[in-house]
Order: C-alpha cells, then sequence, then structure tokens
C-alpha cells in the first residue's frame, strides 16, 4: 500500500471526471497527472462507445498532431478547437488570476518563475480550464496574486474560455464565472474543510455539507494501473516507473 | 546565396547590439558555445516563444542586455538559475511576454505590416509591463476591444538542424516556427548536423519540410549541436548533463565551472 500512489490515482480519476465530455484536450509539457487523467477518459469512452478524445501533450513528439509548428496550438484554441487545457500558476487567487511570473515588485521580483507561457491567452479562449497545483498553501492560494499572468474574468471583453475548477492534494473546487469566485465542491480523503479553510489564504464558498472527494473504483483502479501506465511511460517514463515502483 | 562558414565565422558575424531569435526546439547550442567564444554581448534575445538552457548560458556568461520571453525554464530540471538571477539583479531589460503574442509579433515581420492583432490576454498584468502594446477598438467586424503586438523583426535567428544541402536549403521538418523566424529576421544563420549531396528541394514529400535558402544566409556544421538539449529523429536530451548544469549554475562560481567545461567539450566534439 502506497499513500503517494493513491494520491495520485485519486487526482487522476478526478481529472478524467473533470474532463467528461471534451473531444480534445492540450496538456502543456511535463504533466503527467493531468496526461494521465485524459488518457484514463479516452480509455473509458473507448470502452463505453462513446466519442473519442484528442490529447496533444505540447512538447511531445509522439502525442502531437500538429503539423504547423508551436502556432498550431494557439491557433486550435482561437478556433475553438481545444476544449480543455490545464494551468497552474506559483499564486493562485480567490478570483481565479493566476501568477506564473514572481513574487514580489515586477520586474525585480523577490522570487522569479519561468514566466507566463500561453497563460494570459489561452485562459480567454479554452472553455474548460482546470486549475492544477498539487502544493495546497496559503502562500500558493493568495487572496490577490502579485502579478497577473492571466485573468480568469473579463467582463469587459467577449470570451468563451476561464478557469473550470481547481484541483489540488487537498481539495476540488468549483470555479464560478458568475460570481467570479470558488466554491468548494470536495476534500479528498485524510483531510477535513476546516483543513481546507486553513491551507487556503482566500475566501471561498463553503455549502454545508461537503462530501469526500471519490476515490477511483476497481475497475478504473485496474485501468490505471494497466493501460494508462503504460501509455503515460510513452512520455513519462519516470513518472510511470516511479508510479509501478509504489505498488 | 547561401555561404557555408566555419561555426566561428557565423558566430563572429553576430554583432553586439543586434536582436538575436532563438527558438525551443532545434536549439543551436554548439552556434551558442561559439557565441560565448567569441566574446558575444550587448545581445537582446527574443525567445521563440520560451528558452531553456541556451538562454541561461548566454545570461550566465554576460551576452545578453536585453530578454523578450514567455518563459525560461530547464524544464524537468527546474528554474533556469541564471535568468532568475539576472531578473532579481535588474541586469537587462525585461521584456516578459506570451507565447503567441511573440509568434504574433514575428508574423506581423513576416507580412510586412506593423502590428498583429492577437486575441485574449485582456486582465493580464503584461498589458501593464508591456506599453508597447496597445489595446483597440477593433476597427472592422463586430465591435470589441482587441489587443495588438508590434512586428518582431529580429536582426539574427539562429536555430539548428538535421541537414542542409549543398544550395543551403534546410531540413526542419514540421517545425515551422524555425521558418517563422527566417522570415521575420533580417538575417538568419543554421548550424546543422550535416550537409548532404541530395537535393532537398527535389520532391513534394522533401520540400514540404524545408525552409528554402532563400531564407538562410550562412550555414556551418555542428555534430551534435544541439547537444545536451534534444534534435527531432536524431537524439534525445542528455536531461542528467542538464540537470548537472542545473545544480552547478546555481552560484556564479559553479557556473563559470560549468562554462568552461562546457566550451572545451563543444569544441572536441566540433
Amino acid at each position: 500500500m502506497s499513500g503517494e500512489r493513491e494520491r495520485r490515482e485519486l487526482l487522476i480519476n478526478v481529472i478524467a471526471g473533470l474532463l467528461d465530455g471534451i473531444r480534445h484536450v492540450a496538456v502543456g509539457a511535463s504533466s503527467p497527472i493531468p496526461a494521465a487523467g485524459a488518457m484514463l477518459l479516452r480509455a473509458r469512452n473507448e470502452r463505453a462507445g462513446k466519442p473519442p478524445v484528442r490529447i496533444s501533450i505540447l512538447g511531445s513528439q509522439e502525442h502531437n498532431f500538429f503539423t504547423n509548428g508551436a502556432v498550431e496550438v494557439f491557433d486550435c484554441a482561437a478556433q475553438g478547437r481545444v476544449d480543455a487545457f490545464f494551468l497552474g500558476g506559483g499564486q493562485i487567487d480567490g478570483a481565479g488570476n493566476i501568477n506564473l511570473v514572481g513574487t514580489g515588485t515586477y520586474p525585480a521580483t523577490d522570487v522569479r518563475w519561468p514566466g507566463s507561457f500561453g497563460s494570459a491567452y489561452l485562459y480567454h479562449l479554452v472553455p474548460r480550464v482546470i486549475l492544477f497545483r498539487e502544493e495546497h498553501s496559503p502562500r500558493v492560494f493568495v487572496p490577490k496574486v502579485d502579478f497577473v499572468s492571466a485573468a480568469a474574468t473579463t467582463p469587459e471583453v467577449r470570451r468563451r474560455g476561464g478557469p473550470h475548477a481547481l484541483l489540488t492534494n487537498m481539495a476540488l473546487f468549483d470555479f464560478d464565472r458568475i460570481s467570479g469566485g470558488f466554491a468548494l465542491r470536495s476534500v479528498h480523503p485524510g483531510y477535513s474543510p476546516a483543513d481546507i479553510r486553513a491551507n487556503t489564504g482566500f475566501d471561498y464558498v463553503e455549502p454545508a455539507s461537503i462530501p469526500a472527494t471519490p476515490a477511483p473504483d476497481a475497475e478504473t483502479l485496474a485501468l490505471l494501473r494497466g493501460r494508462i501506465m503504460e501509455e503515460l511511460g510513452e512520455t513519462y517514463p519516470a513518472f510511470a516507473r516511479a508510479m509501478q515502483q509504489a505498488a | 546565396m547561401t555561404e557555408i562558414v566555419s561555426l566561428e565565422a557565423l558566430a563572429a558575424d553576430v554583432q553586439p547590439g543586434q536582436s538575436l531569435a532563438i527558438p525551443v526546439t532545434g536549439v543551436s547550442m554548439a552556434g551558442t558555445a561559439a557565441l560565448i567564444e567569441a566574446g558575444a554581448r550587448d545581445l537582446k534575445l527574443i525567445c521563440v516563444p520560451i528558452s531553456s538552457m541556451q538562454a541561461d548560458l548566454l545570461i550566465g556568461a554576460g551576452a545578453v542586455s536585453a530578454i523578450e520571453t514567455s518563459a525560461v525554464s530547464l524544464g524537468e530540471a527546474g528554474g533556469a538559475p541564471r535568468f532568475n538571477a539576472a531578473v532579481r539583479a535588474g541586469s537587462f531589460a525585461l521584456r516578459d511576454s506570451t507565447c503567441p503574442a511573440i509568434l504574433a509579433g514575428l508574423l506581423a515581420a513576416q507580412k510586412g505590416v506593423p502590428f498583429m492583432p492577437i486575441a485574449g490576454i485582456v486582465g493580464s498584468d503584461l498589458l501593464r509591463v508591456r506599453p508597447d502594446w496597445k489595446v483597440i477598438d477593433s476597427p472592422v467586424g463586430e465591435p470589441g476591444k482587441v489587443v495588438v503586438v508590434p512586428a518582431i523583426a529580429p536582426d539574427v535567428a539562429l536555430f539548428h538542424a538535421p541537414e542542409a544541402d549543398r544550395a543551403g536549403n534546410i531540413r526542419i521538418g514540421r517545425h515551422r516556427e524555425l521558418a517563422a523566424m527566417a522570415y521575420a529576421a533580417k538575417r538568419t544563420f543554421v548550424t546543422v548536423e550535416r550537409i548532404v549531396d541530395r537535393n532537398l528541394m527535389a520532391t513534394e514529400d522533401s520540400a514540404a519540410g524545408v525552409l528554402p535558402s532563400l531564407y538562410v544566409d550562412k550555414v556551418a556544421v555542428a555534430p551534435r549541436g544541439a547537444w545536451p538539449l534534444p534534435l527531432w529523429d536524431e537524439y534525445p536530451g542528455d536531461d542528467v548533463e542538464v540537470a548537472r548544469y542545473a545544480a552547478m549554475a546555481r552560484s556564479e562560481e559553479g557556473f563559470r565551472a560549468y562554462l568552461s567545461g562546457f566550451l572545451s567539450q563543444r569544441k572536441q566534439v566540433a
């Protein structure tokens, strides 16, 4: 039994659920858990005879069906052909804004992160953006980000894209685009709603009764530990190996 | 005409103060070493649209006075230590961007127009720190705000590819962003694994994956020229080496030690 493997399997299962109904999901480089979630959905749809799911893994030669260079995924999103994408953030605030640039005062930030990548654009254009950040702490989930790499809601312009949910090591939140804030949907096994409150630096809606995030069922686990780890190993060999060793 | 030159001659033709466009796939690490050997300085890097070890090495070597990028990161190996240190120290002009905005700027230059409209971005603090980007009322179609970014016309584009033919046609496969860089740049320098005798334009299939010599000014042969970064269909990235760099480059002294080893290693390959 390994807590680490179970933790990851739960996240993968949640992601597959969040993606349900999509036709094309793009996954950023070095995102094995989102990629595994997308692969799980693809396998489930195949079994259920549902429409196939396309997965683009950016920076992967194998899982990349684009032929028009770096611009194609962005053009594809502008055309409405990318249904879901994942974004993280060094900081994420209660309004759903994300910061991939750094903390402190720009430009000579105290801590510098890599940069905004495609976030400022894709957040506007991809209907179902899943915010995925494993570390659940007040330093990540802040009242207000120090730098807005990408804004979650912008009433001044029409947009089809924005945050759909926020998934962490401790909980799952929904995002309400009208109110512009998060609501706690479920808490992962081992944590209480009070733990979430204590580790979240921003305010959010908390319904009276919060269910536990469901763990994957036996059929899902069999799929995950078999076919999905095999598929994932083609792009993320180290991650797939670690999952198998943790078994 | 495309000139086939030595790596040293190629590097020597990049002048201080010039803007240098560099890609994220097909990275000329051999060209980077040659630039540093030649004492390159005051370069204005344009990362298309992000960079990893290449930008970090040039920054650490003191060759960079400005950088436009959507991100600099060593990927699995973590943050880019020399980039991060230079940002904190304020040692260059920093122009943060977002990937499609850099690609849109190149496209404007490719088409010879002063700017390119681009979707999204509204609400981002990038607009605050990039006064050269504007939000305008769309002059055509449905009324609404749209962001425009200025054309990016690099003085030099530098990349690495598997093959050139004798005429200077370059096989770039489906890495069309390398063509986008070359269309926009005033001059394009390419390092290649090898020069082949066959004509890369000979068949439709081959020509479709080729950047024609029209856009290519200089070609130099540099075997394993992307190492330790990967080159498609040729070799994978050397992740152990990149991790070694990440660890050493955390300090200025460590970086210096890594750089001197890297430069001599690159010479041995060449």
